[in-house]
């Protein structure tokens, strides 16, 4: 096969494989070895550029925006301060705790550092640069999210510490409970697509992409995804006034910069899932026949999500575990549901008469929007008008102690 | 390749090893693992059976899915129950909970 | 022995090991996280039976959110975390009795099944439409409309009777707070 400057990933597989067999392996030998060596190259450069370009990027953002100057001694502009701080990290000490339990505290960074990890190999790239196409892609994501939560109630508890226990029981507390409106809402571009894929679903965005279609459910996402995170103004997790640090207060060296850097990893994950699934993932003008510029549009998209999750974390404030449940289970999961229903309703009223599906989908969007806003007016006003109540019930009763 | 026989006594082996869970254990959070395993197995017999004798149909899976909710549905119950019974009793092993005996 | 025939008794025997250690482990944590490798083991047998939906959905269901739960409630019931006595009761070998006697039993019977030895033949369908088959199927009025139904109320109901019951119970404060 020639090479062509756009399509260079099936051309590098390609090659990769002939060269395989042309040592005499057997091709599906060889296919098999080339996936894993495709997931360990993945994971390493993904570690890497979460760890290391990402700190750096990230450190530099939050101090333009807080009006420092950030990281600016190593290399230029910074740059290799990622560096330095991964080699600091390699050569600290490695403390395990008195009274931990060895096995699952170890286990613990493997697993969290393994379920972000994991969900890129249903990202689509580029047309030609996906990892495996499941058909259950997005069932799949959640699924490895899962295990994830697993690995901080284990480094939680396994710690043998009060605040690393604490602070596993707030992060998985608000991950399940995030977890819920999350699932739901990805119902509506499934229901777009007919399919779970995440490839279908950027497929399906060729003409208009779903942030068009249920700008409602986007923001949903978005914003469920930010919790799981665990990222201000979801950062409770880490509270350090309250809890020390979070459920990895007892890990030093690289075991706990295993979490940090796939905490960054997921940062960028959830930006790159808000691409694909909502966002179009690597549509663009002429990305169906060259693929690498695919690849440029996607990326394009991911950092744009990426800056706005970062600019949220610095400049919203963090809010309290009662306010963060109250969010979740009394207005997200209701809204989240209210959207599923009217995409529906949406999408085959739109099927059934000649309307235009945009124009539909619109209407519906901000008829819940204004129905949303209007709930909460009402909500707002009782309480205020309960407050003024028990204000004037209290004034009274403190004067009639004065008499 | 392998036969229908080897899953079924993977899950008949499990489902064994649920019971024992739920027979031997003190713990009302264990009795509640056991459930879990059986339900497993349970499930895995079903799926087992329908990828071998019925492929064409699609109740095996079906079945499977409904028997997810009830393990589902069992699983919080469950815990609601014993968390309950903690905090009145402050207890979790089975044999002190005994209050219906007196 | 091929491949996939090894790959089988591997993921078995961890699972099996897994599951005995599920029923035995001293330590209730312990016990919970080895039940995720067994449940684990057994999405990885879904897959193998190329049933990749309910492999994901077990580990979705089981490890995301049973497991979580359990570890939640072993957690919260924490006296016995640190419970040194024996995890088991005094009749323990009546329970073991029972499970040994209820195995070789289903393995007797089980060799009398003629379709016992069936080798798996090909997929008469294609993985990817099972997945539309099996979603239209459960809402399909002809196939499994009433037992999915029923499966989400006995859900709804699950999740209104684990509220009221694991709910502190109301003690009234001065204000009257519902808290």
């Amino acid at each position: 096969m020639d090479f062509n400057f756009w399509d260079p990933f099936t051309w590098i597989g390609e090659w990769l494989l002939n060269l395989l067999v042309g040592w005499g392996l057997a091709e599906t030998i060889a296919l098999t070895l080339l996936r894993f060596a495709g997931a360990v190259v993945l994971a390493l450069v993904l570690l890497l550029i979460g760890g290391v370009l990402f700190t750096w990027l990230d450190r530099k953002l939050s101090a333009r925006i807080q009006d420092r100057l950030g990281p600016n001694r190593v290399g230029p502009f910074g740059l290799f301060q990622g560096i330095a701080d991964t080699l600091k990290l390699l050569t600290k000490e490695d403390i395990i705790p008195a009274g931990a339990d060895k096995i699952v505290f170890n286990l613990a960074p493997l697993l969290v550092t393994m379920s972000v990890v994991g969900i890129w190999a249903v990202v689509p790239f580029a047309p030609t640069l996906i990892g495996t196409d499941l058909n259950v892609g997005l069932l799949y994501i959640i699924s490895v999210g899962s295990i994830g939560t697993l690995g901080i109630m284990m480094a939680g508890w396994a710690s043998n510490n009060k605040f690393a226990l604490l602070g596993a029981f707030r992060t998985v507390a608000q991950m399940v409970a995030y977890e819920v409106p999350m699932v739901v809402v990805l119902l509506v571009p499934t229901m777009f697509t007919g399919s779970m894929s995440v490839h279908a679903i950027v497929e399906g965005q060729s003409s208009l992409w779903y942030v068009a279609l249920a700008p409602v459910a986007a923001l949903i996402f978005l914003t469920t995804s930010i919790a799981e995170l665990g990222r201000a103004p979801f950062d409770l997790l880490e509270a350090e006034s309250e809890l020390v640090a979070g459920f990895n207060t007892e890990y030093t060296g690289i075991k706990w910069g295993m979490f940090f850097a796939s905490e960054f990893l997921h940062g960028l994950t959830i930006s790159a899932l808000t691409a694909a699934i909502f966002l179009g993932g690597w549509q663009g003008p002429g990305a169906e026949a060259r693929p690498l510029l695919g690849f440029v549009y996607f990326m394009i998209k991911t950092m744009v999500v990426y800056f706005g999750v970062t600019l949220l974390r610095f400049s919203m404030p963090r809010v309290r575990i009662d306010q963060l449940l109250d969010l979740n289970w009394k207005f997200l999961t209701p809204l989240a549901l209210a959207a599923v229903c009217v995409t529906a309703v949406a999408e085959k009223l739109a099927l059934a008469t000649n309307w235009s599906r945009l124009g539909v989908h619109i209407i519906a969007n901000v008829g819940l929007l204004i129905l949303t806003l209007g709930a909460l007016w009402v909500r707002a006003r009782m309480v205020r008008r309960r407050f003024e109540t028990e204000q004037m019930r209290l004034a009274a009763r403190s004067e009639s102690a004065a008499d | 390749m392998i036969p229908l026989s080897w899953y079924l006594i993977v899950a008949a082996a499990m489902f064994c090893i649920g019971i024992y869970g739920v027979l031997a254990r003190k713990n009302a959070v264990g009795i509640l693992m056991g459930i879990e395993l059986m339900l497993a197995a349970v499930i895995l017999n079903l799926v087992a059976f329908w990828r071998y004798l019925t492929p064409a149909r699609i109740s095996g899976q079906a079945f499977a899915v409904i028997v997810f909710a009830v393990a589902a549905s069992e699983a919080a119950v469950g815990l609601a129950l014993i968390i309950s019974i903690y905090r009145r009793r402050s207890t979790v092993v089975a044999d002190e909970i005994d209050i219906l005996k007196w | 022995m091929t491949i996939a025939q090894i790959v089988f008794l591997v993921i078995s025997a961890t699972t099996l090991v897994a599951s005995i250690l599920v029923v035995t482990s001293r330590k209730m944590v312990h016990a919970a996280l080895w039940l995720v490798l067994s449940l684990g083991g057994v999405a990885v047998l879904f897959v193998l039976l190329q049933a990749s939906f309910l492999a994901v959905v077990q580990v979705v269901i089981y490890i995301g959110a049973i497991a979580i739960l359990i570890i939640f409630a072993v957690m919260l019931t924490r006296r016995m975390m640190y419970d040194t006595g024996s995890p088991i009761n005094r009749y323990w070998w009546a329970g073991a009795l029972a499970a040994v006697l209820l195995f070789a039993g289903l393995v007797v019977m089980l060799g009398q099944i003629p379709s016992i030895t069936t080798q798996a033949s090909a997929l008469p369908i294609p993985e990817g439409e099972l997945l539309s088959l099996l979603g239209t199927a459960l809402v399909d009025v002809n196939g499994y409309m009433l037992p999915f139904e029923v499966a989400s109320v006995l859900l709804l109901a699950a999740l209104i009777g684990s509220l009221v019951v694991a709910r502190p119970m109301e003690r009234k404060t001065e204000e009257g707070d519902k808290r």
